[in-house]
């Protein structure tokens, strides 16, 4: 073979890049299943909802349920809550938008986003810190309402300080989101399903 | 280098094995006969106390395993019947968990002495990058590892750290799902983090490898800071540094043993001796000791995304600082300017373990932010700059020049 024709390429220069290139395709198909194996199996893909009866919920009382693993705040928001949570500007809110599973994406992080079925006293949400995901102290942080020197609503990430008002939007610290509201629904006047 | 060179034994076997396998030739070139620079001073003596942390590790891992159980509902337990219940458990388990705090306690001296020294300057690039990857997959090895006993702390530090990756723009949150195997930490991660706990170690074994095989190119920095020039400048390394290191290793195992027998729990968190629960966070949580510089970064940036990145970055910012060095000046001891702001960024980096272990609140972030931005403003402008305006002592023409007394006193002394 002359050096001339090397350059141009050859048939052989071409049997051994064709022969590279399936041998890389096929490797990258053969990693697939190595990869995906990690990701949520089949009996945490059976996506479990659960049932919540909020009657026994009294005003200014706040539940943990755990759901997917994670815990779901539910709060019984007193009227001052609700009353500090509708007078906040939209412009002064870190996060514009409502992160309500029930909303459509964009909508605006308004009070009555953040609940569903119009419901405000009502309070459902991850109490997943958007931050890294701690779970968020209640009645704690710079955003509570003092009703009879009692600090009500707002919270409180330990791990690395974010507030979270009376609606569960971030208004200072890390956290780049207001808490999630995850898919739910009324099933009766007092009770939800979650999921 | 002593690389390909076939030593001819005496002992009949010894030679007939090496002429098929030279590994006593290797042996004797790069362990015994390997010219060592003579001037090497204590802080030479960390790599091999890593090693013997490494083998340490590796030792009381595998033997933990036989006795640990990798699920949510037993792992916590079964870490304590390791401490009641299986023979001399106690003692291994601890030797383990103290062995973690003691293997960085190690490294960071060794990463400052190759500061101070200037040990990653050139010829020595790549042999200082493959530390920095070995401090990596050390802390990655450290973090699965601490998940495992399953307390409180364990899966807290589970949630923030695998959390660290959901601010990566648009893919982050499935990359957690991948990691979690679940919408949240549970059992499926447990099993993973066992895995790769086993793994990563003997990934170190092989980088540790490739680390003096770097080293070995170029032979080892001393704190004088010029290259060896004559077998004068030089020592075998059995037995002179085979037992200076020996000496160092015991005195660093008799601090091992002191915590290990005398304040086990001295370096961890008691809350991680609560079972975890995935509803309730620690009121303050914080990683181990040796990840509190990071964690200060971490939090010292009010943006979720940039402070990933800076935490990351303090650590990658290390893999360009030979690049980022301009005096050709290795050693600090010939450097006074540079020798101040070697002091201050030890300093600054104890402040932001100080501040990692205090809440993220009123002057602690102040403190934490000036000393984040003093940590880049180190590696990024002052030691460029140094190494541009700096005027070094003069350097000596050798190891021996410095090192040993002129000739006229060797005379004056026969």
């Amino acid at each position: 073979m002359s050096t001339a024709e090397a350059a141009e390429g050859t048939r052989r220069d071409f049997l051994y890049i064709a022969t590279g290139a399936v041998g890389a395709v096929g490797a990258a198909f053969a990693l697939w299943p190595f990869i995906d194996q990690m990701n949520p199996d089949a009996s945490v893909r059976a996506l479990a909802s659960i049932e919540v009866d909020l009657a026994p919920v009294a005003v200014g009382q706040a539940i943990t349920v755990k759901w997917r693993g994670n815990p779901v705040f539910i709060r019984h928001r007193t009227p001052p809550e609700i009353e500090a949570a509708k007078k906040v500007p939209l412009d002064d809110l870190v996060d514009g938008d409502a992160r309500n599973a029930n909303l459509p994406e964009r909508a605006p992080a308004t009070d009555e986003n953040r609940v569903v079925g119009g419901k405000e006293n009502m309070l459902v949400m991850l109490g997943v810190c958007t931050h890294l995901g701690c779970v968020p102290i209640g009645n704690e942080g710079d955003y509570t309402v003092l009703e009879n020197n009692v600090k009500m609503g707002g919270w409180f990430c330990p791990c690395h300080g974010s507030h979270y008002d009376t609606a569960g939007r971030i208004r200072k610290g890390p956290a780049p989101e207001n808490l999630h509201v995850p898919q739910y629904a009324y099933i009766s006047d007092t009770k939800i399903r979650i999921g | 280098m002593a690389e390909h060179e076939r030593v001819e034994f005496k002992n009949p076997v010894a030679r007939w094995f090496d002429s098929r396998l030279p590994i006593l030739s290797l042996a004797k070139g790069h362990v015994i006969d390997f010219p060592t620079p003579r001037n090497l001073n204590y802080f030479w003596t960390f790599g091999g106390i890593l090693a013997v942390m490494l083998v340490v590790q590796i030792v009381t891992g595998v033997v933990l395993v036989m006795h640990f159980t990798p699920h949510v509902d037993f792992a916590f337990d079964s870490i304590e019947a390791i401490r009641r219940d299986v023979n001399y458990g106690n003692i291994i388990q601890k030797m383990h968990t103290v062995g973690a705090s003691m293997f960085f306690l190690a490294v960071y001296i060794h990463i400052f002495r190759g500061l101070y020294y200037g040990s990653y300057k050139p010829p020595r690039e790549v042999l200082w990058m493959i530390g920095v990857l070995i401090l990596l997959v050390m802390m990655a090895t450290a973090f699965l590892g601490y998940v495992l006993p399953w307390g409180q702390m364990s899966f807290w530090a589970a949630k923030v750290i695998t959390n660290l990756f959901s601010a990566i723009p648009f893919f982050g949150d499935s990359i957690v799902t991948w990691l979690w195997g679940g919408y949240s930490v549970d059992n499926p991660t447990l099993n993973r983090f066992f895995s790769l706990h086993y793994l990563l170690p003997f990934v170190l074994v092989g980088l540790v490898f490739l680390h003096i095989w770097a080293l070995h190119v170029p032979g080892n920095n001393n704190p004088v800071g010029v290259e060896v020039q004559s077998g004068q400048d030089t020592v075998p390394f059995h037995p002179y540094y085979t037992l200076k290191d020996t000496y160092a290793i015991v005195v660093f195992l008799l601090l091992f043993a002191a915590f290990m027998f005398f304040a086990p729990d001295y370096l961890g968190h008691p809350i991680n001796y609560a079972k975890a629960d995935p509803l309730v966070t620690p009121t303050h949580i914080v990683p181990e000791w040796y990840f509190l510089p990071y964690y200060a970064i971490l939090r010292s940036i009010p943006d979720k995304l940039l402070g990933v990145i800076a935490m990351f970055g303090s650590i990658l910012v290390l893999f360009a600082l030979p690049w980022l060095d301009t005096s050709k000046v290795r050693s600090a001891n010939y450097r006074p300017v540079y020798r101040q702001f070697f002091w201050l960024l030890v300093i600054d980096s104890i402040l932001l373990g100080i501040v990692g272990s205090n809440p993220p609140e009123g002057a602690w972030l102040t403190i934490g932010r000036i000393a984040t931005a003093y940590y880049f403003l180190h590696f990024l402008v002052i030691v460029p700059l140094v190494g541009f305006l700096e005027v070094p002592r003069p350097v000596p023409a050798s190891i021996s020049a410095a090192v040993l007394p002129p000739r006229s006193e060797l005379r004056a002394a026969e």
